[in-house]
Parts: structure tokens; sequence; C-alpha cells
């Protein structure tokens, strides 16, 4: 748990100086999202590259195929330029897919969940144990032939809670049973 | 916080009705009339439709009717038949609502309240007390004219409620108190301790018979209660404090509807209208935006005369919202129900100086069925004094001066004016400009005393404060123009509702810091909250010793 300064006191102000000074002289400015000191990511498995590469292919199949029937029998040039932009995107989206999936990562603290996702989009998600309402974990087709499941941690937000995918079955299983005894031992009502 | 004094016990309030006492009640008797309320006045009003020509001439003599479904029965010598088969019907239409009304129950006991109802297919609700997200008093026209109301109690989740339609009036005001009395867990907490202290006044009041509205008379006792009732929606001056602590003055309230963004596109509709016309399209552009034109009025006048008896006050057990004109409402929210408050002021209001607050719960469901059921407007529209007293009620205990003049910052302020002020917000850096040209100065963020406080917008300026004893998660996101600016977003998740907690820019390194503020700070403040029994907690909320 990161040093802070006590949140709960009564008239506590954000520990950061008011009007964060221009970043001229800073000490090496890093412009990526970087949480300090967190230790080991969990990774998901890397068989996971495999479901996404499926995904991305057969999207592209299909969006590709409708554009060129409409380019074909309906004679619309616009569509042929559609289909070729989803290729190209769907090939980029290919080659970084690995990468992409090493970038996924969640972490046990102690209190909290945490999550990250993306190189490009980067996000990281803290979610508490007890605000868990229930653990869902699905299995694709492609993901079931590897092996893999994806767990989702629903909390009563609107937005989606965290979801992980590619886990390793036994591996999915287990962090749900963990998940399920954190969140017992740290209820909070809604 | 007010004066620790001597924590006075209150007085053992005795349950109001016998209702709570976990065996099964029915409801009010006219329950299945008032249910099906629209379709009974539809009959009643078709069969008035169609006698209408045969009542003129029993009493007028004159026949001036021919070929009616009454005369061709008639004619063909079936009335007999007729007769038969209408009051066949009749009875069972009445069978079946003495039947529906015979097995729709419910009962309260000291953890859940539970209805099963159905004659067919039966269906079982049950809602655990404390998971109370709200108890709502609701009495729609037809209903508040035979003095019955409906009581919902609110759990999380769409759809989640549990509905007790209809009680007698009296009834169901006192079978809230009960209900919030025990959700707050009062009862079990005194219970066991014999107080010594309670003042003899406050001595137990003697329990109602469930038989509430005592049997009338005469019609003129029964009239002048609809009427007391009709005028006055709060019957019990215990449960309901006797004021609300905002009052907005009609004009205030038309004037803020008429303001609305709904008048901007309805001006912009009507002038595009004309320009159509005079440019000399057809009449059908007309025919075809005519209704839609009409149907604003229906609008407005919805708008109005839902807010026009707006009042909000705290009680022991919540802040009471209360509005409606013709169909009333009254819902309370106990203590740390609220998810997240927004104050807002869209770019119209500015010159009048007008403010209007919204709250996330959980229970608000999408679909409603009745008209006026709960509402997720706390304040429809309110000076800064008024959005004052509203979060006092909706945040109790958030009213130190640096929480004041966080708010009045956040609201009025932005760190390029008013440069002498002390801005308690971190803001977002100059360079956020490329992305948010216009308000980049106001967006800010500030924690303060387990409440999250978000500052942004300046077309319509916001103020979202989100207590973190209630938010869901954190999320930090970058994307491929903010690392290059060297900026971040962050989105503070809560249940869904009409304010959405996000922050559209902040620099690199603090959203770092304001991530690990938000997620430590919601697990501290989740492990000290105790709002789930709320009476139970150590020290008694500020609203119920100002009520003693």
């Amino acid at each position: 748990m990161p040093d802070l300064p006590d949140v709960n006191q009564p008239g506590a102000l954000p520990p950061v100086p008011h009007d964060v000074a221009e970043s001229a002289d800073r000490p090496e400015p890093s412009a990526r999202l970087e949480l300090p000191e967190t230790g080991d990511w969990m990774r998901v498995s890397p068989k996971y590259v495999l479901v996404e590469i499926v995904g991305t292919i057969v999207n592209a199949v299909v969006v590709c195929g409708g554009a060129s029937l409409l380019w074909l029998l309906l004679d619309q040039t616009w569509a042929l330029w559609v289909g070729i932009a989803v290729l190209v995107a769907s090939i980029i989206n290919l080659v970084f897919e690995p990468r992409r999936v090493r970038s996924i990562g969640y972490l046990l603290r102690g209190d909290d969940l945490l999550f990250r996702r993306g190189i490009l989009f980067q996000r990281f998600v803290a979610v508490p144990y007890g605000r868990m309402q229930l653990i869902d974990i699905t299995r694709g087709p492609i993901a079931r032939w590897l092996g893999l499941a994806d767990l989702k941690f629903v909390t009563a937000a609107a937005t989606a809670g965290v979801s992980i995918p590619g886990l390793a079955e036994a591996d999915a299983e287990s962090l749900r049973d963990r998940l399920v005894e954190l969140a017992e031992s740290r209820r909070a009502g809604l | 916080m007010s004066e620790p004094a001597a924590p006075i016990p209150a007085p053992l309030a005795a349950p109001r009705t016998d209702l709570t006492d976990g065996e099964w009640h029915r409801l009010h008797p006219a329950t299945p009339v008032l249910r099906g309320g629209i379709f009974m006045v539809a009959i009643i009003g078709f069969i008035i439709a169609n006698l209408r020509e045969r009542l003129v001439d029993l009493f007028l003599g004159e026949e001036n009717y021919r070929g009616d479904p009454i005369d061709a029965i008639y004619e063909r010598g079936a009335a007999g038949w007729a007769l038969l088969i209408v009051a066949g019907v009749l009875l069972v239409i009445i069978g079946v609502f003495y039947l529906s009304w015979r097995m729709h129950t419910f009962r309260v006991t000291g953890e859940i309240v539970e209805v099963r109802s159905g004659v067919v297919f039966r269906s079982n609700r049950k809602a655990r007390l404390d998971r109370v997200q709200g108890v709502n008093l609701a009495r729609p026209l037809i209903a508040r004219l035979f003095g019955a109301a409906r009581l919902e109690i609110t759990v999380a989740g769409q759809d989640g409620n549990v509905q007790l339609a209809y009680l007698g009036s009296k009834l169901a005001d006192d079978l809230r108190r009960d209900i919030l009395h025990l959700a707050s867990g009062l009862w079990q907490a005194r219970q066991p301790a014999d107080l010594p202290g309670v003042p003899a006044a406050a001595a137990p009041t003697p329990i109602v018979p469930a038989t509430a509205p005592p049997a009338h008379t005469a019609l003129g006792d029964f009239a002048t209660a609809r009427y007391n009732e009709f005028r006055a929606p709060e019957l019990d001056p215990d449960a309901a404090p006797p004021e609300s602590v905002v009052r907005i003055p009609p004009g205030r309230l038309i004037g803020s509807v008429v303001l609305s963004g709904f008048t901007v596109f309805l001006l912009l509709a009507g002038v595009g209208l004309i320009v159509s016309v005079v440019a000399g399209s057809s009449g059908w552009v007309l025919v075809a935006v005519l209704p839609g034109l009409l149907g604003s009025v229906g609008y407005y006048f919805s708008r109005i005369t839902k807010t026009l008896r707006f009042s909000i006050a705290g009680t022991p057990d919540g802040v009471r919202v209360g509005f409606g004109l013709l169909s009333t409402s009254s819902q309370t929210l106990p203590p740390g129900r609220i998810h997240a408050i927004k104050v807002s002021q869209p770019i119209l209001w500015r010159r009048f100086g007008w403010w209007q607050v919204s709250i996330n719960t959980a229970g608000q469901a999408a679909g409603r069925s009745s008209a006026p059921a709960t509402s997720a407007n706390i304040l429809p529209v309110g000076t800064l004094a008024d959005v004052e007293k509203v979060l006092q009620l909706a945040l109790p205990g958030f009213d130190t001066d640096t929480q004041r003049a966080l708010v009045e910052n956040g609201l009025l302020g932005g760190h390029k004016r008013d440069a002498a002020l002390a801005d308690f917000y971190s803001n977002a850096p100059a360079r956020a400009a490329w992305l948010r040209p216009f308000s980049w100065w106001r967006t800010g963020w500030a924690v303060s005393d387990q409440v999250a406080v978000i500052r942004r917008g300046v077309l319509s300026r916001d103020l979202i404060l989100v207590p973190l004893a209630r938010m869901q998660g954190v999320r930090i996101s970058q994307g491929p123009v903010r690392r290059r600016l060297r900026l971040a977003s962050a989105d503070l998740h809560t249940v869904a509702g009409p304010v959405s907690a996000s922050l559209p820019v902040i620099d690199v390194d603090e959203a770092l810091v304001l991530f690990e503020w938000m997620s430590t700070g919601a697990v501290r403040s989740a492990l000290a909250d105790t709002t789930h029994q709320w009476s139970r907690a150590g020290k008694p909320s500020p609203a119920r010793e100002a009520a003693e």
C-alpha cells in the first residue's frame, strides 16, 4: 500500500500543488501513464493472442466480404475504399496483437483489484474487492478450444467492472474463488 | 459537525401500525380498482358514451336513436340474454378482483418486506430492509381521490422495487415510518437496553389499529377527510418535518422550464419551419411538425405541474423529496444512499444564477409505468443558497468552511478568475486548452473528508460530488492525443444515473495521484461506512439530533 497522507482527515486537500507548473524543467518527463511501484503484474496467457487474431480475421472477412459484394454487384465504388481501409486496419491490428495482449495485466492488491490494458489507448482500473456483486466466467468457442476463459468482475456501477480475458481455465476458477473470498472478508453494502 | 452533546436517546417510538408484526396483511380493498384505474375509467366512459342518447331519451322522450347495439338487442327480443351476459361478465370481473385482492398479501418483519401476489401465476418478492435504497410514497390522482397511496420500497437494481399498492393514506404514512425505523436498526439497537432517560412525554404512542382511517359515520366526514388529505399530502407532522428548506417561486420554476435546452430546440425547429414555408415548400412539413409542437406544450405543462409543489427536507431517516401537484410523490432517501451528486447550471440560467442538483441512486429503474415516481432531481431549480442547503441534506457533515469554499469555488470559480481567492482545486494545466479550449481553466478535482469533488464545464457549469464510500471503482486512461499533451482522463465509477463523474483532462502525474487517492480512499471510507443501518452508527446523525 503506498504511503499516502490520510484521506479521511476532515478538510484534507489534494496533496498536489494547485496549478501544476508547466513541465519545462520536469526531471525526465514521461508522457505515458504508468503506475509507480505496483509490483509484478499478472499477465494473461500468451495463447490468448490466437483468440484475438481469429476474432480480427473473422471481423475483417465479414466486412470486406460485404464491401466487395456491394462493389461487385451494385457498383458502389465507395465500398471498395471502405473494404481496403478495413483490411489495412485489420493487418495493422494483427501486427500489434501480441503486444496488445502482453499489455493486459491484473494485480491483486491488499484491498483492491488493479487492471490494465492497452498500449496506444492505455487504461488502468482499480476496483475495491468489497464492491463485488458477482463474478462471471465465460468461454468463447476458440478460447474453450485453447483451454482459456474470460473472467468478469461485476460491480454495481453502470460502466462494466473489470473484465480479464484469456486466463487459463484453472487460473480463472482459482482467481474467482480467491476474489469471492476476498470480497466476503471486506463486504461493504453498495 | 454539531456539538457532540450527551447522546439524548431517541424516544423509543413504538410502531405506529401493527403491520410490522411479521404476519401477512392485505392491501386496501379498492386496490384492484385503483390498479386498473385508467382501464375502469375507460370502460365507464365507453358505457356512458354509448348510453348517452338513451339517457337523453329517457328524460326528454325523444326518439332519435336508431341502430345502436342496444337498440338492435332490444328489437330482436334478446334483452334477457344480454342482461344475463352483462351480469355474468360483471360477476366474473368482481370475482377476479376479489381473488386478486385476497391473494395479494404482504408482511414486514424485522429484516424483510415481502409481497405475494397473483392468482394463477404466483409471484413473491422479498426485500432485505438493510438494503433499502429509498422509500417512496406515491399518490396518483385517482388513488388520491380515494384516499389511498402506494408505498414503494426501492432496492438496488433495475426494476428492483417492492410495491405495496394500495394502502390507506394514513396507514401508508405510518408504515413508511415504521419501515424506515426498522431499516435504520433503531429498534433493534435500543430495545434491549433499558433506557432511563426517555422523556415521559415521549411515551410510546398507543398502537393504532390496522384500519387506521376510522369508520366514517357520514359521507360528509369522508369528504372532509379526503379534502384534508388532498390539501396536505404529508399527514403526519412528526414524520414530515414542517418546513421544506427550499421554496421555488412559481415564476422561477416556469422561467427555468422555459429557459431549457428544449426551448432552444423548439425555437430552432420553428425558425426552420418558417424558412421552409417561406421558401415555398408544401404544407406537408406543417402537418408533420404541428403535432410535435402541440406535444411540446404538454411537455411544458407536465414539467411545471410535476415540480410545482416541490419540497425537500431532512428527516431523521434521510432526505425527503416531495413533488407533484395532482399526482404527488414523496421519496425518502436514507443516509448513505446517494451515490453521486451533480450541481449544474445550463448557460441559459447563468444570468439568473439558478442551479439544479441531480443525484445517482442505486434504485433508479429505467422504465417506470406510473407518472411521478422517483426523481433524480433533488433540486429542480434554485439559487446558490438553496444549493448549499440541499447539499447539506444530501451530504451531512460536509459543511466546514473549507468545504463550503470548495463548493462555491467549484460552482463559480476557476483558477483564471479571482486570482486573489484561494482555489482549492488541483486544475488541469494550460496545455489542456488544446482539448478543452473554453473549460480547461475550470477543470479540476479535490478530495475532502471522503468526498471526491470534480469541477468541469463552462457551457454548462458542473460540480460533481462523489462520496468515496459509495464509489465503485476508478479508472484513468490515455489515448495518443492526450499522451502527446502529457494529459490523461479519469473516471469515477458510480451506479447508473444522470450523473457521470468523469474528468476529461488532467495532468499525467496528477492522474496517478488521483488514482491512488481514490482507490485507497474508497477502501478506507467503505470500511468506515455504517450507513446500511444508519441509526446503529456510533454517533447519531446530525439530522436526528436536530429533530429531537
